[in-house]
């Protein structure tokens, strides 16, 4: 699609904050000739980045995210920057400052989040891959919801120079595409060590011990919703009939995996945030004072979904309420990494829906913040292991995408590639 | 709830936080079973193959930045 057309398009389902004037390949490479949008806080140098707050107004980028950089040198046509939760704190792109965006199987639904923006804008067509980033499930819940292809990469994996930091032990940006093989493509682009990211891993740093075996392993959980549960059974029978063996795990802690991810995550938040003061970026407002100018600034310029996780994380973190709850959470987090790897020296894979429910209705679970969270359930495990996860589509409840989630060890990306394409018979 | 929202230093009013402090009381109740967790000694040892180092700051972002200064109001 030409801008113009996207612009259109656009108009009823809203993925898009800026669809660029200009759209043109900067380099020539594998991605020469394809579009891709890129979600609003990954930094484009000479463009706006907002992350979805008002706290970021005007902020133009100074130069670009590293991932911007090789899809440029790739040759991509980087389109424009899409909606997201404010600093990708949401499920539902709801809580994004510039609107809502809504699901393109039905636009009174929810995209997911929070790369809603991202999801929306490749299952609707309007251009052939995205970037979005994963802190909780970002971009694999999205992916779901919208009925595409998502990728959390390893933690480490894909540098994060450049990405506006929610939570920086759990933060790693991954690719969106219709099919297994085009975010395949795109994560081996925008994959590799990087001196801009400490944090950032080589290919020796997680050394494959494993063989792939076509081992599934499905650990215990719940669904209230009986069209995801019945989808699920029929994704074990497709993988069984590819000649997969498919058995039962017991995790002992996953189930506290929610708990954790709820608790870290808002520590770290609170303490990213902690650099937007209305001096440094965008928007500012005045108060009587020095010290008055970040109570103001900071209260309104943060929307409300962001103002309670820094204050849930300021909570976790004051000294009194450390030990038990943002101390017990990291000892909990090595408990379920280690499980989790040790889960992976006996199957190659595991699987659970991505979501417990299809998308919902836009507004339906913004007054409970509670029951949001709880939406997060089967992807917050990757991003407190590190472990790459992908989603992959497994059909239809009505007419709303649902989506299955494999997980693989540390590093194996490869095995999440080779049983999706089974999955998605992209093999023939 | 003002005093946390004090220390995060963001303006909250009276009514946001009555409101928050109903939603804290439900999800520090969820988050809570981490409580539960026994220390567990053998996991002190692992130690993540990702270490954190510093580097330099990058070029100064624009904003109320003035030459080599920030601009902020006077403090004395």
């Amino acid at each position: 699609m030409t801008p113009e057309e996207i612009r259109e398009k656009d108009r009823e389902i809203h993925a898009f904050v800026e669809v660029f004037g200009e759209a043109r390949s900067f380099g020539d490479g594998t991605l020469s000739g394809k579009t891709i949008a890129i979600k609003d806080n990954l930094l484009f140098e000479g463009h706006l980045a907002s992350a979805g707050s008002k706290i970021l107004e005007g902020f133009v980028a100074p130069y670009d995210a590293t991932v911007v950089k090789k899809l440029k040198e790739a040759g991509a046509i980087i389109v424009g920057r899409t909606n997201m939760d404010e600093f990708a704190m949401g499920s539902s792109t709801e809580s994004s400052s510039y609107g809502v965006t809504r699901n393109p199987h039905d636009p009174e639904r929810v995209p997911g989040g929070s790369s809603g923006g991202s999801a929306a804008a490749v299952a609707a067509g309007m251009v052939d891959t995205a970037l979005g980033s994963d802190t909780g499930g970002s971009v694999r819940q999205p992916a779901a919801f919208c009925g595409v292809v998502g990728l959390k990469p390893t933690y480490g994996r894909v540098s994060r120079n450049g990405l506006i930091a929610m939570a920086s032990s759990f933060d790693q940006i991954g690719p969106i595409a219709k099919s297994v093989k085009d975010v395949e493509t795109l994560y081996h682009i925008i994959a590799g060590q990087d001196p801009l990211d400490s944090t950032t891993i080589s290919d020796k740093t997680y050394p494959a011990s494993k063989k792939f075996s076509k081992t599934i392993g499905v650990p215990e959980f719940s669904l209230q919703n009986e069209e995801v549960k019945n989808n699920f059974e029929e994704a074990v029978k497709k993988f069984k009939s590819l000649g997969y063996e498919v058995r039962e795990v017991n995790l002992e802690n996953l189930k506290h995996a929610l708990a954790v991810y709820y608790i870290i995550m808002p520590a770290e938040a609170s303490s990213n945030l902690a650099r937007f003061d209305g001096i440094r970026y965008g928007f500012h407002k005045e108060g009587k004072d020095s010290i008055d100018d970040y109570f103001e600034t900071r209260g309104a310029g943060f929307g409300q979904e962001v103002r309670r996780r820094i204050i849930l994380g300021t909570y976790v973190l004051s000294s009194g309420y450390y030990d038990e709850y943002y101390g017990k959470a990291v000892e909990a987090r090595k408990l379920i990494t280690r499980e989790l790897r040790d889960l992976f020296q006996e199957v190659d894979l595991m699987l659970t829906p991505t979501t417990p429910s299809p998308a919902w209705k836009i507004g339906e679970k913004k007054s409970d913040p509670l029951e949001m969270y709880l939406e997060d359930i089967f992807t917050v495990h990757a991003n407190i292991s590190g472990c790459p996860a992908i989603s992959l589509p497994s059909g239809f409840s009505g007419k709303l995408p649902l989506g299955i989630e494999l997980t693989a060890d540390l590093g194996r990306e490869d095995n999440l590639f080779a049983a999706g394409k089974d999955f998605l018979n992209e093999n023939g | 709830m003002l005093d946390l929202a004090k220390l995060a230093r963001i303006k909250i009013s009276d009514e946001e936080a009555e409101n928050l402090s109903h939603e804290f009381e439900s999800i520090l109740k969820y988050v809570g079973e981490v409580s539960k967790f026994k220390k567990v000694n053998k996991l002190d040892k692992e130690k993540s193959p990702i270490r954190n180092v510093m580097r330099e700051d990058g070029e100064a972002h624009k904003g109320r930045v003035g030459g080599e200064y920030i601009k902020v109001k006077k403090i004395l």
